[in-house]
């Protein structure tokens, strides 16, 4: 597969007075890819995903995404992008139906609740609130709003925080479905089973620069090669194995 | 892939807010307390209770001599307001409607200090002599309050009869009552309650829910689609306005069938007062903007919003006329939006009067208007 760049970064700076968010970040995120942003709390990615998706301005750099500049074509961006956003929230007393409706508004594009609904195994909650849904569903569903569009490329902001082992497998087979249809996807984590599983490619940011990027493997035959061994015997399962073992691999609805 | 044949369109995206927004409000209990329930009880109970004016207004014809001693006497009393200001046609028009209760004539004739028995009941003797004055006063049917107009006059010509014993007749009273549109308490509250429940609506609705959709992250998810801001603001402000027309209509509705609430042009009428309605709660809207961008979270709204309601339902002539008020509190009272508002709505319902009759307070409430987007623009915060 040729690695051909739909989102182009080129020295983004953002800062907020003193502090400096992002400092000087450049990467390239192929078409095609599961892309992950990794990195502890406050790092940066979230600042660094949100200028992507025409959320925040940035300082100075330069940002292309599906060949259009993130300064003149916002609205070509906007269009050709699906974003999740970090703890969103939806409008309130609606139900999933009537959200998708919404959003179809928003867009600008005909497309029935339960299509979207559907590709998100939602259609028996189209009659529930957004406050009512358990995690994964609430998840589920916000991804469900970032593909009214058909985008081009999708934005996941930690997806997966706070849910439980089912939620999440269910979860990364929902992104692999997404990106088998031709979607690129932009993840951030802060699992590293999960990125090394999902990620074709991931970032590593700290205190607002990019300290590394590769495939999960190659990292971690970096690392192995570089001479690191795990203190403790590395064995053949590990807990979470456990847990999907002794409960089930089936996503339970709650 | 991208399904970008069609133009985007930015009415769609209002409509798109407009609807989900209407929704949202329609199953919001406080929203319909609000805007319905709130006032239908302020109505029922007040229209039941009645107007317990204690002043009664009386009119003072021009042709009044002032100089008389009757005069200064009922000029003396606290439970009269003599108006003086009123031309001899807007007295006319304002007993017709009830608005002052009696207009007062009083005539001397040469120096003859001849006093007669005060009560016209009483026969009429002594017909050398003309009474020293004559007084003419008209009541009219619109206004109940003449009576206390009535028994004051007995009462002060029945002293100075007691005070002149030896003349017959100081001054003879001649009454007349016109007929006159009733003018009921209903006629007066309802367009204040509708007023208040524009007001309480249009700044509490607004600022919770902006502020909310703001808090809660879902109008930076909008901002993630092309959607324009003009849009997010436009359709939510569509659906306020058209859920509380409904509200109107409605708190009209019950108004005229249950209480003879008084809608002169009928329809034209009730069209004249959504009109207003609408101009009204797009400025108070204005303050809704401003809070929702002053308050840091939920529980800091109702304190910016009490500040904002509370004077206006008290100063604005919500429950009672602001003529009842002293001087310097009737100043405060004629800057409000929510007086002028008022104050076009009864004329416009009750006067029967065309939205170019009250064009002096829809000048006020445009520049209200004005001021308020002014304010809001600067404090409005997006995120």
């Amino acid at each position: 597969m040729v690695n051909k760049p739909i989102i182009t970064v080129k020295n983004l700076v953002k800062k907020y007075g003193d502090f400096t968010a992002v400092n000087d970040i450049s990467f390239e995120v192929y078409e095609g890819e599961i892309f992950g942003l990794l990195g502890p709390n406050g790092a940066g990615k979230t600042t660094t995903l949100e200028i992507i998706e025409t959320l925040r301005e940035k300082t100075s750099g330069e940002i292309s995404v599906d060949g259009f500049s993130i300064d003149k074509g916002a609205d070509d961006i906007k269009k050709r992008i699906g974003v999740q956003l970090q703890a969103a929230g939806y409008y309130p007393n609606l139900n999933l139906s009537e959200l998708i409706v919404l959003f179809s508004g928003l867009y600008g594009i005909n497309k029935t609740p339960m299509e979207m609904l559907e590709k998100v195994a939602l259609t028996e909650k189209a009659k529930a609130k957004y406050k009512d849904l358990s995690g994964g569903q609430k998840q589920r569903f916000s991804i469900a709003t970032t593909l009214i569009n058909d985008p081009r490329i999708i934005f996941l902001d930690e997806p997966t925080t706070g849910l439980d082992p089912q939620a999440r497998r269910n979860l990364w087979d929902l992104i692999r479905e997404i990106r088998a249809n031709g979607t690129t996807v932009v993840i951030t984590t802060h699992y590293m089973d999960e990125a090394e599983v999902l990620c074709d490619r991931v970032a590593f940011i700290d205190a607002g620069r990019i300290i590394g990027i590769d495939t999960p493997d190659n990292f971690i035959d970096k690392l192995v090669a570089g001479g690191f061994e795990r203190p403790k015997q590395v064995k053949l399962a590990n807990l979470e194995d456990v847990f999907i073992n002794l409960t089930g691999k089936e996503w339970r609805e709650e | 892939m991208t399904n970008n044949q069609k133009p985007y369109s930015n009415t769609r995206a209002t409509l798109a807010i407009a609807k989900a927004s209407f929704r949202s409000i329609l199953r919001s209990p406080s929203a319909v307390v609000f805007s319905l329930v709130f006032p239908l009880i302020f109505i029922v109970v007040f229209a039941n209770i009645g107007g317990s004016g204690v002043t009664v207004d009386v009119g003072v014809a021009k042709t009044c001599d002032t100089t008389t001693i009757i005069y200064k006497v009922l000029k003396k009393n606290q439970m009269l307001n003599l108006i003086k200001d009123q031309s001899t046609d807007e007295m006319n028009k304002n007993l017709s409607k009830g608005s002052i209760d009696a207009i007062l004539d009083i005539k001397k004739h040469g120096n003859g200090w001849v006093i007669y028995p005060p009560l016209s009941a009483l026969p009429k003797s002594a017909p050398m002599n003309q009474p020293a004055y004559t007084i003419n006063v008209q009541y009219t049917k619109a206004s109940s309050k003449g009576a206390i107009l009535k028994s004051a006059l007995n009462n002060i010509l029945y002293q100075m009869n007691a005070m002149m014993k030896e003349q017959p007749q100081l001054a003879e009273v001649k009454e007349t009552t016109i007929q006159g549109r009733e003018y009921r308490y209903i006629d007066f509250i309802l367009p204040g309650m509708l007023g208040f429940s524009l007001l309480s609506s249009g700044v509490f609705g607004t600022a919770f829910v902006f502020l909310s959709l703001r808090l809660t992250l879902v109008i930076k998810r909008f901002f993630a689609t092309p959607v324009k801001r003009y849009s997010i603001v436009l359709g939510e402000a569509l659906a306020r306005i058209v859920f509380a027309l409904l509200g109107a209509l409605f708190i009209i509705a019950i108004g005229h069938y249950a209480f003879n609430f008084t809608l002169i042009h009928g329809f034209t009428t009730v069209v004249n007062m959504l009109i207003l309605s609408a101009i009204g709660l797009i400025i108070f809207m204005g303050f809704g903007f401003i809070i929702s961008g002053v308050a840091k979270n939920e529980s800091s709204v109702p304190p910016f919003s009490n500040i904002i309601t509370l004077p206006q339902f008290l100063l604005s002539g919500t429950f009672f006329s602001t003529a009842a008020f002293p001087n310097w509190l009737q100043h405060i009272s004629r800057v409000l939006p929510l007086t002028h508002l008022n104050e076009a709505m009864r004329k416009v319902a009750f006067e029967g009067a065309s939205l170019g009759d009250v064009s002096h307070q829809l000048l006020i409430l445009s520049a209200w208007f004005v001021g308020i987007y002014v304010v809001a623009v600067k404090t409005f915060k997006w995120e």
